[in-house]
């Protein structure tokens, strides 16, 4: 969320146009609200000091990354100024060389994005809905559901997998083979089991974070719809959904990283071929090659990065203060 | 990949996703057309079928399966507690058990406590975004990354030679001697749950910064008037209203560490004493070829978490009483 500076007006019309197209009609108070300075000397320390220690890791790897292999070695990241000999070689490699021993990363990178944004709608739409059932539909059992399906979420993926494989071979396969016989251009390794095998595994999360939000929405908005005669889907769609947008989209941004991320569930799904296998799944491919392959490494996982990164900063203004800002008094 | 290939892909996902607009859309419609009998039972199952019905494939059938192996041996004979008799007496079993409790009583303490710090001192500040997005940074990378990034941290050279890693370097500067981290019981298992803390503590932040956003600024702005100092405020405006966000943010993190797998395999594999349960199960599962130990393990592992499920549970049912 941008913050204000100071009152100009350039500014506040900034600022309301944000929220206004994020659904938002904010009060006064809040666009005027002026910047303050860190609280205490001690807390600008700490902050400080905790930026630095987080961003120091991932900016020994961005230096290494534009050190030649032999560099990185035999002498420690932070002599890189010392020992000059920087390059971009790394990057070109791993992006641009076509030879076959090479990472060729743009055929998964592609992959990782076919993978990550569907099972992100899926999973916060299906999660919204359930949701919602849970936390405004009266029924005597739904607290057990809720208890279940919260429970669900320490099933370890590991003893989840097999089971899961062996249902996928026996329905998912054969009307791939019938599907890829129909539309050639769709191959029969197709994204679908990785697809709902990361719907499942983040749908237990995804109910447990919305339903602590969604539950939370003023009973006496929820009571109006319903005396007006809305049905429980009218209400979904025209109240609860606009006013849990922030909290749908940090649960997507959260989703979408850990898809992004994800190892295992690729590992076992996926067939590990360039037609639907992830970055990580490359990525770790590369890391088994120990040895002489860190320059590529380095080089290979922070183009992995930048994706989550552009997700974060361009979602970021959803993070609104004020859950229900401007739209209840109370 | 050839553009054919490209448009491939590309068509897979719209049909997915065309294929999911359809069957959402067609639940909400039989929704609205509800009948007058029976009408919150109906809406009820229709919200929820989608999601219960993947859940029982892919979590709770599995997990009776698992509860079941359990009682196994590796010829699937049934016997008994025996898989649980060697959890509870073997020492190296023991020493995975202590360091999953060592790992859960510090990961979502320290976590949680430098999130929340942080989330306070940075809320409303200059560079607010900025500070977030560093603190964040590490949340956004993969554990193959996160271990390729701290191998520069504790990589380990002899002292004859010059460090590569940062934290042998700043011994050395010191005066000491290089020490092999991984590979020292004990500490190792610290480093790691280092690198987990690294990783978890921006999910804090973001969280916890999105709640203090949602603090009514009213009752900030009267506890101002009011003369209260900053810490009088953080007590008794900030933490109550932000209970909510806490309790996702420790059950989160909590389970997220109870389940950590990637990182102890990628930097030390579970050797000189660092390993945990997750990756216990994993090892006697799929290496040892123990089914019934890895699915010993794992019900331990869900055991553990019941008692994180009945608190949320009673937090959840103060907040429907309270509604």
């Amino acid at each position: 969320m941008s913050q204000v500076t100071g009152s100009s007006d350039k500014a506040i019309a900034k600022e309301l146009d944000a929220a206004a197209r994020s659904g938002y009609n904010l009060d006064g108070t809040k666009a005027t609200r002026v910047k303050r300075r860190l609280t205490s000397r001690t807390a600008t320390v700490f902050a400080l000091l905790i930026a630095v220690l987080w961003t120091l890791p991932t900016f020994g790897l961005f230096v290494s990354s534009f050190r030649p292999a032999d560099q990185i070695n035999t002498t420690g990241w932070w002599t890189a100024f010392e020992n000059w000999g920087w390059t971009l070689d790394n990057y070109s490699e791993v992006l641009l060389s076509a030879s076959s021993s090479a990472p060729q990363l743009g055929s998964y990178f592609v992959n990782s994005l076919a993978i990550t944004i569907p099972v992100v709608v899926f999973c916060t739409v299906l999660a919204a809905m359930a949701a919602y059932a849970l936390a405004w539909i009266k029924f005597p059992f739904v607290d057990w559901v809720f208890i279940g399906i919260f429970a669900l979420q320490i099933v370890p993926l590991q003893m989840a997998l097999i089971p899961l494989l062996q249902i996928f071979t026996t329905t998912l396969k054969p009307a791939q083979e019938w599907l890829h016989g129909v539309i050639p251009i769709i191959p029969d390794e197709t994204y679908v089991q990785v697809w709902i095998a990361h719907v499942i595994f983040g749908l237990p999360l995804a109910i447990f974070l919305l339903h602590n939000f969604i539950s939370e929405i003023p009973r006496e908005l929820m009571e109006a719809a319903r005396v007006d005669g809305a049905t429980h889907g009218q209400i979904f769609m025209r109240i609860v959904v606009p006013l849990s947008v922030p909290i749908l989209a940090s649960f997507a941004i959260f989703e979408f990283l850990w898809v992004w991320n994800d190892l295992l569930v690729a590992l076992v799904f996926s067939g590990g071929t360039a037609d639907v296998a992830p970055l990580t799944q490359r990525l770790a491919e590369l890391a088994g090659q120990r040895g002489q392959t860190w320059q590529r490494l380095t080089a290979a996982a922070f183009i992995s990065l930048v994706i989550p990164l552009i997700v974060f900063f361009s979602l970021q203004r959803y993070f609104v203060r004020g859950l229900l800002a401007g739209s209840t008094k109370g | 990949m050839t553009t054919a290939d490209l448009i491939g892909k590309i068509f897979q996902i719209l049909l997915g996703l065309a294929l999911f607009a359809a069957v959402i859309g067609l639940i909400l419609f039989l929704i609205d057309r509800a009948p007058k009998r029976g009408r919150e039972w109906y809406q009820l199952v229709l919200f929820l079928a989608p999601a219960c019905l993947l859940l029982a494939v892919g979590l709770l059938y599995p997990a009776v399966r698992t509860a079941f192996t359990s009682f196994t041996n590796r010829a699937g004979e049934l016997v008994g507690f025996d898989n649980y008799v060697w959890m509870f007496t073997q020492p190296e079993a023991l020493l995975t058990l202590g360091n999953t409790i060592l790992w859960v009583v510090l990961v979502p303490t320290i976590s949680t406590g430098i999130g929340l710090a942080y989330a306070v001192f940075i809320d409303r500040s200059r560079g607010e975004k900025i500070y977030k997005s560093l603190v964040f940074m590490p949340v956004a990378i993969s554990f193959v990354g996160a271990g390729i990034i701290w191998k520069f941290i504790y990589e380990y050279r002899p002292a004859a030679r010059p460090q590569i890693g940062l934290l042998n370097q700043i011994v050395v500067w010191f005066g000491g001697e290089p020490v092999l981290w991984l590979q020292e019981p004990f500490i190792n298992t610290l480093l790691l749950i280092v690198v987990m803390i690294w990783v978890q503590t921006g999910f804090a932040v973001v969280v916890l910064s999105a709640s203090i956003k949602g603090i009514p600024s009213e009752q900030l702005e009267a506890a101002e008037l009011d003369g209260a100092t900053d810490w009088q405020r953080f007590r008794n405006v900030t933490l109550p209203g932000i209970r909510g966000g806490l309790v996702v943010v420790v059950t989160t993190i909590t389970i997220a560490t109870l389940k950590v797998f990637d990182i102890v395999r990628v930097m030390t594999g579970g050797n000189f004493n660092t390993s945990v349960i997750a990756n216990e199960m994993y090892t006697q599962a799929f290496r040892a070829a123990e089914p019934g130990r890895g699915a010993a393990l794992a019900l331990v592992l869900f055991l553990l978490v019941v008692p994180i499920v009945v608190y949320n549970i009673r937090v959840l049912r103060k907040q429907r009483e309270i509604r």
